[in-house]
């Protein structure tokens, strides 16, 4: 499964998603959530980025906020830029035109995503007749073409079919083919394949990467399966808190990881090919919560590395060595070369904060 | 299915928990007044199963193979269509409620949801008391007991008093484990105990499973889609299709030789957290989605979506695929599996 595409990168190294320092903030009973804090990536024509973190990292808002669909209340700053159009604060019908067109976004559930009551055939002409001025019969005929390219069987019949006829890995085809049907720039996917079986899983993902061989789109493929990231994606950014706290290609990431929580995530998962005796290196406690963030590095409290420069100043991602486009957000970043999880992780059965609770009770015995 | 018969045990002991042809069906009503009985769903179809003591079997499957519903017939929260379930020798399925609540101390479970199994209105020291109230068992050391349970699963002794909103997903789901544990059961069924949870909180969750197997000589039913996790923690893997166990062996020979073609396209499926085996893989995809329960294909069930049945079968050993349903037997690859041409196949 090639990840680059030879095949059409149509203005190879140009960025065609710059997102600049973003920052999102909803009000909420409990105060101002800082659901993300300063985001900055971009996507070139051609490439894959892939987004990981646990719920609630912010992987998603970063690339709702591209496409216009926050709520009113969000508090948005900073830049996000589409082939240099900047995006944020534009009116919604000048955002329709963009949308679907040059950005197109695949959601994690099919059936919330395509209408119950119109034929699939239908929705996928009404994404083509948005942007493009054809005539209906030919919007009809490029949906049957669009079926076809990502692995329906018999479009000619299944273009007259109802989302609800069809199984969850056809619906989510159904939604590939309707991100695909402009030509688009980008295609964001947002868990594409969260909520489906693993075998149907390899079967959209097939489909997703003959989607970008026929478009040259750029992909942003947010998730939290370190795997499907491990496979599908040229570079890569971890976030947690609301913040990209690692950066690089694949490779780096996952054979080089310069960030504690990186280190962590990859210890932490079961493995079909690794050793089945050795014990998971869990991360103690929960991800913070993003209402009053104290001060310092978001990751400290969880962290076996941390001291007390972490608790006071929140690390700024950085270069891990000169010139490098590896880039991770922590104070020891250097301590962490040639590590493995096991080597900074603890085993313990404990859940979270209880342990440094028991910890401070007992005076350290337990 | 006769095949597990022919395995030889591999304890000398007589299993803990024992399901003989086992049969599920649930009725298809119409929608009209009269609810006529149109069809019947063939949820769990002639399934034989042992578990020991102190031993994890994963059962394994995608969504709709009746891993849960066969979850629940084991420990006869279900009414079974055909067969017959023993627990130490004893039966269990089609007896009274009131018959089965010593069985119950010993025989408990835990569900996937941890949000939705308990409930909001109760304090967690009432959550875990109420197994215990309901077996008789809270006398008085009760306080000290429910203590020393959420210390066992690795929680705070002294937030017996908050409720479940107040703790995260992974806390909750220690909260169910304490719950299943507190009447002292030989046998958990753990009905995909950690799918609902991120992974790094999974990790601390799975490893405080194995730690209480080992110290109070657990018997669990790991029920679970996701084949990385059931690796690392079963012994023996069943692997399930459309109500039928295509396949099953000790965990190293299951993930080291598949036999079935199912097993083989669903261990290739899995991707690895890691580039360059992730970029190398040979990859068995199976096309088209899981037949409807309702009218399962004849033969074998899986011939519809069988890369081996489309590429490699002559049309005449096709036909056999067609007429007759293969047997979970051993064909000579040291485990039983439920495919008429049935050959080890090396995947990771």
């Amino acid at each position: 499964m090639s990840v680059t595409d030879p095949a059409a990168p149509r203005r190879a190294g140009e960025a065609v998603l710059e997102i600049e320092d973003l920052h999102v903030a909803f009000p909420s009973e409990d105060g101002l959530v800082q659901a993300v804090r300063g985001v900055s990536y971009e996507v070139r024509a051609g490439e894959a980025l892939g987004i990981v973190g646990e719920s609630g990292a912010g992987k998603s808002v970063s690339s709702m906020a591209v496409m216009g669909l926050l709520p009113k209340n969000a508090q948005i700053e900073g830049s996000a830029k589409v082939l240099g159009q900047e995006m944020l604060g534009l009116k919604d019908a000048k955002i329709s035109r963009i949308r679907g067109d040059q950005v197109a976004m695949i959601f994690q559930d099919p059936l919330t995503s395509l209408t119950p009551v119109y034929t699939i055939g239908r929705q996928l002409a009404e994404a083509v007749l948005a942007h493009r001025n054809v005539s209906k019969q030919a919007a009809r005929e490029r949906a049957i073409e669009l079926l076809e390219l990502v692995g329906i069987p018999n479009p000619q019949e299944r273009v007259d079919a109802y989302p609800h006829e069809l199984s969850g890995g056809m619906r989510q085809r159904v939604v590939i083919a309707i991100a695909m049907a402009n030509d688009p720039d980008v295609i964001i996917a947002d868990e594409p394949t969260t909520a489906l079986d693993v075998t149907v899983q390899a079967q959209v993902l097939e489909a997703l990467e003959s989607a970008r061989t026929q478009t040259g789109a750029a992909l942003v493929m947010i998730t939290h399966d370190l795997g499907v990231i491990a496979g599908h994606v040229d570079r890569v950014c971890v976030m947690y808190a609301g913040r990209i706290v690692e950066s690089g290609t694949v490779d780096d990431v996952f054979y080089a990881p310069r960030m504690p929580y990186t280190l962590g995530l990859l210890g932490s998962l079961p493995r079909l090919d690794g050793s089945r005796d050795e014990r998971l290196t869990p991360i103690t406690g929960t991800p913070p919560s993003l209402v009053n963030l104290p001060p310092g590095c978001p990751f400290a409290p969880r962290c076996p590395l941390a001291r007390d420069r972490c608790r006071e100043e929140e690390p700024p991602l950085e270069a891990v060595d000169v010139a490098s486009r590896h880039l991770a957000a922590c104070h020891f970043s250097d301590e962490l070369v040639g590590k493995e999880a096991t080597d900074l992780f603890t085993e313990s059965i404990l859940d979270a904060d209880v342990a440094d609770e028991i910890v401070a009770e007992h005076g350290g015995q337990a | 299915m006769s095949g597990t018969q022919t395995q030889a045990p591999r304890t000398s002991t007589a299993p803990l928990l024992e399901a003989s042809n086992i049969v599920k069906h649930f009725p298809v009503r119409s929608s009209g007044l009269l609810r006529r009985q149109v069809g019947e769903i063939h949820a769990v179809c002639d399934v034989s199963l042992q578990l020991h003591e102190n031993e994890t079997l994963g059962l394994v499957g995608e969504s709709g193979c009746g891993k849960s519903t066969l979850s629940r017939l084991l420990l006869n929260l279900l009414d079974l269509t055909a067969g017959e379930v023993t627990y130490r020798g004893q039966q269990v399925s089609g007896i009274s409620r009131r018959a089965m609540r010593p069985l119950r101390r010993e025989m408990q479970i835990v569900f996937q949801d941890p949000f939705a199994s308990l409930d909001s209105r109760m304090t967690v020291f009432s959550l875990i008391a109420e197994p215990l109230r309901i077996q008789g068992l809270f006398e008085d050391d009760g306080h000290a007991r429910v203590r020393e349970l959420l210390q066992l699963v690795g929680l705070n002794p002294e937030h017996g008093n908050r409720y479940p909103h107040e703790f995260s997903g992974g806390q909750r789901q220690r909260i169910g484990i304490a719950r299943a544990l507190a009447s002292d059961p030989k046998l958990i069924v753990l009905d995909e105990p950690v799918s609902a949870l991120d992974v790094s909180i999974q990790a601390g969750v799975i490893n405080l499973l194995e730690d209480l197997q080992d110290r109070f000589d657990l018997s669990y039913l790991f029920v679970a889609h996701d084949l990385s996790v059931v690796r690392h923690i079963a012994d023996r893997v069943a692997v399930m299709y459309l109500g039928r166990i295509v396949e099953e062996a000790p965990t190293d020979q299951l993930f080291a030789s598949p036999s079935h073609p199912y097993t083989q396209a669903l261990i290739s499926a899995v991707p690895f957290p890691d580039p360059h085996k992730e970029r190398a893989r040979e990859r068995i995809i199976v096309t088209g989605d899981v037949p409807n329960p309702s009218d399962p294909p004849s033969g074998c069930r899986f011939r519809t979506r069988c890369p081996k049945f489309a590429a490699e079968l002559s049309s005449s050993q096709q036909q056999q695929c067609i007429d007759e349903v293969p047997q979970l037997i051993d064909r000579g690859q040291g485990h039983p599996a439920a495919c008429h041409f049935a050959e080890a196949h090396r995947m990771v």
